[in-house]
């Protein structure tokens, strides 16, 4: 690692001001430990912290700069992909989550931790429906006029307006991937110079939204933090494998209105090295992950 | 009991409104495969039976907030009079009572947290619209051979009633066997009954040993000693005493005289653990070392794929836990039948080779995944003798520090009991692993099979990582066969225990006692802790939400003593158990010497090369496995360098893996790698052992490792060695481990046997595997910056072809894709030279001067120039001496690598190679910009294709 990012590398792993990160745990979740490391490497204090342990009060919301959801299968991803995490952050911690997120504190949600803010209602964080468009994102029923929709359960004003849900393929892939980043606002992506080479793991990583045309939105207020690409930097366009799993606009992260929070299905965590790379072998070197931490961290320190 | 009041369920129907579902296609296809041609579609729901007194408010709640996601799904409650759609018949599917519903136990809970009170229980279940027109007997077929299976699943045409898991309280119910009495006849009776699966000479064992006694045994104490004594746990075949046929030679047990013996001989002083703990041990560094361990898991798998599979890699995941070891790395060796098997042609009760594969990978898929260790090699082999009895081979490796690993539990110290509740599942696994397979199996064995939980094991890591940091336990061991009987059994076996199964925590109600103390039910660890450490082991145990039972104590009267309700129900010697089983005494007749014909060479002109090659790279065997590599995860921990899938495009065949252990500063990393033929294993068993053990090391040593640093591990699947040919070419596959790993210098650090894998037809006919010996390694490389893949690197660097090439043609692929054995055609056999050979090659590796290397296995020289030219997208030309084209292009002998140098260090690698080796290396081509594989011998043009051609064919469909 060379230029300006090895020097940024190495003021953080000397410097002695390590902002505290929470690395959140839960039954199932298992990237932990990587995602902890990656952080250290990139000049922060790393504590993986058991959703219990919040609970018991042994350890504290509050003594945090910066909090990673990682990744993993949290309660066996029953029911889907995070929801049963992001039901236990809104029934025991919903007030020390928004209050972490809306004090602009980092927060980074991988894989699994994607499906949680989403799904907890935290991401994409659009702006709030107006009644036209909340009648229009009631999805189309196909299928038999037998079955009736569930009566609507009162929900916070972001969640059902996008989900991540099962690859369009149907299965579970382990692949390399190219990601643009794109947002500007988002803390963890800005100022990126490099296309992020890093592998996808997952089965239920299709992002997408109630009404597609909110998409606008989330372009306009600079959320598309991370879209999937050809090696070339051009847009995936949908196209298999590059984007792996058919999200809508090969949307790979987005972010918070505020741009500290961002939510990401590849792992940027597992490209830290110059040894992770596919390729280390014929000579080629990355190690884009490591700067989407350097990026966090340093907005941490700069708060 | 007590009664309890009737409360209604409520059933919600979850549809998925995206439109196209691929599973539901996936299931279409598979249908058709199996015959069923008139199926027009077939749509997926699933299915939540709530029971409960739930309101209006109570069904929101949970369809909108739990149960369905609003962006994709839509959810229904069902009515009493549910109809199946106009033109459609609907196939229901639930789990049978007793297999464990983690989804359902999760909406128990959350519907707590939502605030729904009035949930008592829940049940989940899959719906299936079926559109066509199929007769009765065909839609029952679709269901028992496609949507359910009849192991762990019930199902209905039309709506299913489900069924709730019951309050757990055991029966208490002992039987005494009245074994004084029993004459040979009904002693034989009782072991076949029980499903003992022991001898005559042991049922007299036993019989002596009560005689003595004075009483008769309880069912605990019986099963008990079938379980000790089981193939599967005493391994009594590799320790029986063999004569053999002819000569009256005397072996006094293989696994001595062999396998132990070759550790024993090569001495390696970095063996820190060899046959005595749950997995083998050998150093990493100076501050840690590296835990491997390989099972298998072929009978469940052969019943309930998935379920087998995933409790397997859950199973060898636990033996590395058991030498306190971080799980790091798993592995899978998998065997089927031919994926197009005419389904008329399955024999009865067993499930098409289609459907075993896609349940034996999605059952690794899940519980790999879902725990986070990252799946990094493996190998896959189709033969019709696999069919009927699959294979499947799990692997595991683990990273500790040095000396943390505690394996003796002192008198007083407490019984530990970590992890999942006890149920029926898998019991007597143990026996009925040492068992003939045949149609009626699947029923009768049927509590043999479960489905993992890789949650609640991913638990147990947490726990007992820190346990062991904090120096909790003086001893752990993992519940695996034989389950608290053998684990509790082994532990004890120095002290004497006492234990009372009344503290055993129940999945469900109705367990007698002999079911408790031998279930197999998965993810439970048992630890031996002094008293003053458990209030610190239940702290950690609660953060992780992993149950902890104290069930009794060490003691040290050399008894195994064990109650249900203070009252005794078991009472053994320990020496009775270790040392009371008579040894066994089997004939055994090799297979006959070999006849060295001198082999008639076949003229290249006689065969089309490049059509060969162009079959050879579309063999299941040999083809690209990517679809199957990339389901599982492969990357997680961040530790793996060498992956899998090497090359420009991250497609082509790594020779094996190499990783960073997390948790270890670097650069030293290890290597992953086997070698398995049972092609070579049904021509000549002692020259398919000296292969595998050649290909395994050589994969070690084309990544990168250091050939004096490899530990290697035996698993041998066998047929039925009370049939003395089966023994016989047993015996020469452990003459051939030994020999091999003699002339390497490699220790074995770890192995298992699984004999008796056969199938009894219907047809009345035994069906026995082909002998079938999986060797893994695992290899030290020194420096993660001076691994070698297998991809070509640049255009007009040198290419040399190490080793000697032999007509070894026997259980050649060559033959398989032309057509048939050729008779007295030899296998390929121990090369002498190799060793040394390795050593310079692994000396020009650690300098920098070898920019590919790839090794010669199935296939031979064409297939592995071809998949290197494809893995790098550059052509490569090769010119062969004028002779024999066809053993020079597809011979598979052994010791043989071809190795891409940049032309600068030609001769600083060539160098490297002085003395006797030195011949063993020659120049045979270079590489080429333009992407084509040329190879000729001067009089002949052999083989010239484009290198997408070859890339299409190795690759098929997959991307």
């Amino acid at each position: 690692m060379g230029g300006e990012l090895g020097q940024l590398y190495q003021r953080r792993k000397d410097s002695i001001m390590k902002p505290k990160s929470l690395i959140l745990h839960a039954n199932g979740i298992n990237r932990d430990l990587e995602a902890a490391n990656a952080l250290e490497e990139a000049g922060a204090d790393a504590d993986i912290v058991h959703i219990n342990q919040l609970r018991s009060g042994d350890a504290k919301w509050e003594d945090y700069q910066i909090l990673c959801i990682p990744g993993g299968f949290s309660y066996a991803d029953a029911l889907g992909g995070g929801k049963l995490m992001a039901l236990e952050m809104n029934v025991f911690f919903s007030d020390q989550v928004r209050e972490f997120v809306e004090s602009g504190k980092p927060v980074i949600g991988i894989c699994n931790g994607f499906q949680a803010l989403v799904k907890a209602g935290i991401l994409p964080d659009l702006p709030a429906l107006r009644p036209a468009a909340a009648e229009r994102k009631k999805p189309a029923a196909k299928g038999k006029a037998k079955i009736k929709t569930a009566p609507k359960v009162k929900a916070s004003p972001n969640s059902g307006r996008a989900t991540l849900t099962f690859n369009e393929s149907g299965r579970f892939e382990c692949r390399w991937i190219y990601l643009k980043p794109v947002s500007q606002k988002c803390v963890w992506t800005r100022d990126l110079e490099d296309l992020v080479y890093c592998p996808v793991a997952h089965g239920e990583g299709r992002f997408l939204l109630g009404v597609p045309q909110e998409l606008k939105a989330l372009e306009a207020q600079d959320q598309l933090a991370l879209a999937y690409v050809f090696p070339d930097g051009a847009s995936a366009n949908g196209t298999y494998p590059d984007n792996p799993n058919g999200s809508f606009a090969d949307i790979a992260g987005i972010c918070n209105g505020k741009g500290n929070v961002l939510g990401l299905m590849p792992h940027p965590e597992d490209h830290i090295y110059e040894w992770q790379h596919p390729r280390f072998g014929r000579g080629e070197r990355g190690q884009q992950g490591l700067e989407i931490f350097l990026n966090g961290v340093d907005y941490a320190l700069g708060m | 009991m007590k009664t309890e009041a009737l409360l209604p369920v409520h059933t919600l129907v979850v549809r998925s409104t995206l439109g196209s579902d691929p599973i539901a296609e996936g299931m279409l296809a598979d249908a058709r495969a199996i015959g069923l041609l008139s199926v027009r579609k077939i749509e997926r729901e699933l299915l939540y039976f709530l029971e409960g007194a739930l309101s209006a408010e109570d069904h929101e709640k949970l369809c909108a907030g739990l149960l369905t996601d609003p962006l994709t799904q839509i959810g229904a409650w069902r009515g009493k009079a549910a109809k199946p759609p106009a033109g459609a018949f609907v196939i229901e599917v639930a789990l049978r009572p007793g297999v464990t519903d983690p989804v359902a136990m999760e909406i128990v809970r959350c519907a707590q947290l939502l605030g729904v009170e009035g949930l008592r229980r829940a049940a989940t279940g899959t719906r299936y619209i079926v559109r066509g027109t199929l007769t009765p007997a065909q839609r029952n077929t679709l269901a028992r051979k496609l949507l359910a299976n009849d192991v762990i699943q019930r199902y209905a045409i039309g709506a299913i009633q489900p069924v709730f898991p019951h309050p757990a309280e055991s029966s208490g119910e002992v039987e005494i066997l009245p074994i004084r009495s029993l004459d040979d006849k009904g002693l034989a009776k009782l072991s076949i009954a029980r499903l003992a699966a022991l001898d005559l000479d042991e049922m007299r064992a036993i019989q002596e040993y009560f005689r003595e006694e004075n009483r008769d045994p309880t069912d605990v104490e019986f099963e008990m000693i079938a379980q000790t004594w089981s193939e599967h746990c005493g391994h009594k075949t590799f320790k029986a005493e063999i004569e053999l046929e002819g000569s009256g030679e005397k072996i006094e047990g293989l696994l001595d005289t062999y396998i132990r013996a070759a550790t024993k001989r090569v001495g390696a002083r970095w063996v820190r653990s060899a046959f005595v703990d749950n997995a083998g041990i050998i150093d990493f560094d100076n501050t840690h070392e590296v835990s491997f361990k390989v099972e298998t898991h072929n009978h469940p798998s052969a019943i309930e794929p998935f379920g087998g599979a995933n409790t397997g890699t859950g199973g060898v995941i636990r033996d590395v836990l058991g030498v306190s070891a971080k799980p790091i790395a798993a592995t899978d060796i998998l065997c089927f039948g031919p994926q197009n098997a005419d389904p008329a042609k399955i024999p009865a009760g067993v499930l098409h080779p289609r459907r075993i594969r896609s349940g034996v990978v999605a059952g690794i898929q899940d519980y790999g995944n879902k725990i986070g260790i990252p799946t990094v090699n493996g190998a896959i082999w189709y033969d019709p003798a696999f069919t009927a009895n699959p294979l499947v081979y799990c692997g595991c490796v683990g990273i500790a520090p040095k000396g943390k690993h505690q394996r003796n539990p002192k008198s007083g110290d407490h019984i530990i009991l970590l992890g999942g509740r006890t149920g029926r599942d898998g019991l007597r696994g143990a026996t009925f692993s040492s068992m003939t397979m045949d149609a009626k199996t699947g029923e009768v064995s049927g509590a043999s099979v479960q489905i993992g939980d890789p949650i609640t094991e991913k638990g147990l890591i947490e726990v007992l990582i820190r346990a062991r940091n904090h120096g909790l336990y003086h001893a752990v061991t993992d519940c695996g066969a034989g389950g608290l009987s053998s684990a509790v059994g082994e532990m004890g076996l120095a002290l004497g225990v006492d234990v009372e199964l009344r503290e055993v925590q129940l999945k469900y109600a109705g367990l007698a006692p002999w079911e408790i103390w031998l279930s197999e039910a998965q993810e439970r660890m048992v630890l031996a802790v002094p008293a003053e450490k458990i209030a610190d082991l239940e702290k950690i145990c609660a953060v992780f939400d992993v149950s902890i039972t104290d069930i009794g104590r060490f003691t040290n009267d050399g008894h195994m003593r064990v109650r249900y309700n203070s009252k005794p129900v078991l009472d053994l010697a320990n020496e009775f158990l270790d040392e009371g089983q008579p040894c066994r005494h089997l004939q055994a007749r090799l297979p006959r010497p070999e006849v060295v014909k001198k082999q008639r060479a076949l003229p290249a002109k006689a065969v089309d090369c490049q059509e060969v090659l162009l079959k050879l790279l579309a063999h299941p065997n040999i083809a690209s496995k990517s679809d199957v590599i990339r389901v599982y995860d492969h990357e997680v921990q961040g530790g793996t360098t060498v992956k899998p899938l090497v090359g420009v495009e991250n497609d082509g065949p790594s020779d094996g893996c190499v990783l960073v252990p997390i948790g270890t500063p670097g650069p030293r990393a290890i290597s992953l790698s086997n070698g398995f033929n049972p092609e070579i294993g049904k021509a000549d068993p002692y020259r398919m052992a000296v292969s595998v053990i050649d290909e395994a090391v050589r994969n070690a040593v084309a990544v990168g490792a250091d050939p004096e640093h490899i530990g290697l591990l035996d698993n041998f699947c066998w047929g039925d060695p009370l049939r003395p040919e089966t023994l016989g070419s047993l015996v020469a596959a452990c003459r051939g481990c030994y020999d091999a790993a003699v002339a390497y210098g490699l220790p074995f650090i770890s192995g298992k046997d699984s004999l008796n894998n056969e199938y009894l037809g219907p047809d009345g006919k035994q069906h026995a595997i082909p002998p079938s010996l999986l060797i893994s390694a695992v290899g030290i490389v020194e420096d993660v910056d001076r691994t070698t893949t297998m991809d070509l690197k640049v255009e007009g660097s040198t290419i040399y072809l190490l080793g000697d090439t032999k007509d070894e043609m026997a259980g050649s692929h060559f033959r398989l894709v032309t057509g048939g054995a050729v008779d007295g055609e030899v296998a390929p056999s121990l090369p002498e030279y190799a060793p040394a050979l390795y050593k310079s090659l692994h000396k020009a590796m650690t300098k920098g001067l070898v920019l590919s290397c790839h090794d010669l296995s199935e296939g031979g020289l064409a297939v592995s120039a071809a998949e290197m030219c494809l893995a790098g997208r550059l052509g490569m030309t090769l010119t062969l001496d004028a002779g024999d084209s066809v053993t020079d292009l597809f011979s598979e002998s052994n010791g043989r690598l071809l190795v891409e140098v940049h032309p600068s260090q030609v001769l600083a690698f060539e160098g490297e190679f002085l003395g006797g080796t030195a011949r063993y290396v020659r120049r045979i081509g270079t590489t080429t910009a333009a992407r084509w594989l040329n190879v000729s011998t001067p009089d002949d043009r052999l083989i010239s294709l484009p290198v997408d051609v070859l890339v299409e064919a190795w690759m098929g469909d997959k991307q």
